[in-house]
């Protein structure tokens, strides 16, 4: 019998298999551990994050073992407190395009006609832009703050989660259950909610894990760009930018921007393990190759 | 009675040739997304809680209504927003993007120097990208699950996670700063001067007036900048050619073509490399749009007298004409290079055309 890739349970069914992958364990490790360090930081960190009591541009060494930045603050302790300000908004920033993507797209899907044309349209509109250049323009105009830096991802994020729901709910719409939910007098809402979102979740969920680390990338890229958080804020990108002015003291810049490149790189193991567990067009090949 | 007289509705889907309606009908959306990227940097541009007066004019200006409301006049800001906004896209057609509050000049006038340097660089990263990703792509696809695939995954991973301005600033710290093999900023010895401006990009009109020496400092300025912005790109072709190469390695018509005992070569030119080009066409179109974004990060790092650099100071100085600009001229600039991907999208795939 022919397994429907969209059936449901979809996404629990296949999750052990993933889970066996070495990438999906080491990125499932790395990004505990930076959700652990960004729960502890006041406890972890060696240092007050802002106190600028120490050496200036001092190089790596005991006491502080990432250096010390030119305000003479101890860079692991802003490196370990700047997981509190990047992953949490990073992780909300996706889920409320999840949200705001979703919710549209699935709109757009399921009433079809001009609701379809206008959310489609739109969406159509930001990704004729290239997404830093788009988020630039709305941070510059918004004016720089981080709250600002997130709104300003969050309008160029939510229309890849809109396309592809759109297409997926597209994809079950005229299917029997579907229409036999609706025969048996479910709204347009529950029938949504009941019947078509099941079969959405998976695909989207791993769009939604690759695309934290994208968020983050684009998030800190704004605030490097000094669009987005301010000083004295332990920020990453930020503190990225503040080690241009000083980059023989290389360890100003290297450590920040390696927390980046490991949480960007743990969602991302993570993300691709998963989209390679459901997406049927690999799942095919892998059946293909089998015979 | 003749019974020869012409159709009475000439067909129009007979008419015309199925590949030129498909360009009519991609050009047709283009523009329409490019009317819709003036409206987007207009309404952007209105948001902004500063009062542009203000930003412009003097103090001793600001204290005289008459100079206040005479400026506010030239600039039809006393007219409502439609029709600013009619104002603004007459002066969009004709190339009058407003004046940068930092260089006191015209803005399209500002990018007519900028874009040319930002279009080699980026045009030299997509290079080494189709090149290198479809190159890993098909190797990673052949051995599959083997060492060499394992390995690539997780390199085009690193390569999509790590921070472009980040590495920027690695790459110029290692390679300028300490091992001194690369030259550093800009994109020229300044010694040698420069060749006359034909293209406006450095390495072809040193080729034109065939000044060597020129040519080598050139590419040897490129050859960093260009392969940091890359990497992301790289990452990125690399997964979506193994996937390609993967779906189609798996359909029937190539397991004909073995069974036949077609030379490997072939079947991989002939069969695969053909029918994957099209997702992979479609994605480095997509990519494209990444290395403008990326030339942002790069080119403040690298000194590189580009639009990103230049985007860069005017987003962090709040210079707004100037950022407007930039997102417009970058936005249409990324809408050609989706268009042309949607013609070879066509010209690949014949069926594309027929939908």
């Amino acid at each position: 019998m022919k397994r429907d890739p969209l059936a449901r349970k979809g996404l629990t069914g296949r999750l052990p298999h993933a889970w066996r992958q070495p990438l999906a364990i080491v990125g499932g490790v790395i990004a505990i551990a930076w959700l652990v360090v960004a729960l502890a930081a006041p406890v972890l960190a060696p240092h007050d994050p802002l106190a600028q009591d120490l050496p200036r541009l001092a190089a790596p060494g005991p006491g502080h073992w990432f250096g010390t930045d030119q305000l003479g603050r101890d860079i692991l302790s802003r490196v370990m407190h700047g997981a509190r300000v990047s992953i949490p908004l990073t992780l909300m920033l996706v889920a409320l395009s999840v949200l705001i993507g979703g919710l549209l797209g699935a709109c757009a899907g399921y009433f079809g006609r001009w609701v379809d044309e206008t959310i489609m349209r739109v969406a159509d509109l930001v990704f004729a832009f290239p997404t830093v250049i788009l988020a630039m323009v709305v941070a510059a105009a918004l004016g720089a703050s981080l709250t600002n830096a997130v709104l300003a991802v969050l309008v160029v994020a939510w229309p890849a989660y809109a396309r592809v729901t759109r297409g997926l709910v597209l994809g079950v719409r005229e299917r029997e259950f579907v229409l036999s939910g609706r025969l048996l007098g479910f709204s347009a809402w529950r029938s949504l909610r009941v019947d078509v979102l099941p079969n959405v979740t998976g695909p989207v969920l791993v769009l939604a894990t690759l695309d934290i680390g994208t968020a983050l990338l684009l998030l800190s890229g704004l605030s490097f760009l000094g669009l987005g958080a301010k000083p004295p804020s332990p920020e990453w990108g930020a503190m990225v930018a503040s080690g241009v002015e000083v980059f023989d003291s290389w360890w100003v810049a290297t450590f920040p921007g390696l927390a980046i490149l490991t949480v960007v790189l743990a969602f991302n193991f993570l993300g691709d393990t998963l989209r390679d567990a459901l997406d049927p067009r690999t799942a095919r090949a892998i059946k293909e190759r089998a015979l | 009675m003749p019974t020869t007289a012409a159709p009475p509705r000439p067909s129009r889907r007979r008419g015309a040739h199925p590949l030129a309606r498909f360009l009519i009908r991609r050009i047709l959306m283009a523009l329409l997304l490019a009317w819709g990227i003036t409206l987007v940097t207009f309404v952007l541009t209105n948001l902004v809680p500063g009062d542009p007066v203000a930003a412009n004019l003097g103090q001793r200006a600001l204290g005289d209504p008459a100079i206040v409301a005479q400026w506010r006049s030239e600039h039809g800001l006393d007219k409502p927003l439609w029709e600013q906004y009619l104002l603004h896209l007459q002066g969009v057609v004709h190339g009058d993007l407003g004046t940068s509050q930092q260089s006191h000049r015209p803005v399209s006038q500002d990018l007519a120097e900028f874009v040319p340097a930002t279009l080699e660089l980026a045009g030299a990263a997509i290079l080494v990208s189709l090149v290198l990703g479809v190159a890993f792509g098909v190797i990673a696809a052949l051995r599959r699950d083997r060492l060499s695939d394992h390995a690539l995954r997780v390199l085009s991973l690193i390569g999509i996670s790590v921070p472009t301005f980040w590495l920027a600033l690695v790459a110029f710290y290692v390679f300028f700063y300490r091992l001194q093999i690369t030259p550093g900023s800009g994109r020229v010895d300044a010694a040698l001067g420069t060749a006359p401006a034909v293209t406006g990009l450095q390495t072809v009109d040193a080729l034109l007036a065939g000044r060597w020496d020129i040519f080598g400092s050139a590419v040897g300025h490129l050859i960093t900048p260009a392969l940091v912005l890359a990497l992301y790109t790289i990452g990125l072709l690399t997964r979506f050619t193994r996937s390609a190469v993967l779906e189609v390695l798996g359909q029937d018509y190539v397991r004909a073509a073995r069974a036949k005992g077609l030379p490997g070569r072939t079947i991989l030119f002939r069969y695969v490399l053909r029918s994957a080009l099209v997702p992979i066409v479609t994605v480095a179109g997509l990519a494209f749009g990444s290395l403008l974004s990326g030339t942002v990060l790069v080119e403040a790092i690298f000194a590189w007298p580009g639009v990103g650099q230049y985007a860069y100071k005017s987003a962090t100085t709040l210079d707004l004409p100037a950022v407007m600009g930039v997102g417009l001229v970058v936005g249409v600039v990324y809408l050609v290079i989706n268009l042309i991907v949607d013609v070879l999208y066509g010209v690949i795939d014949p069926r594309v055309r027929l939908q």
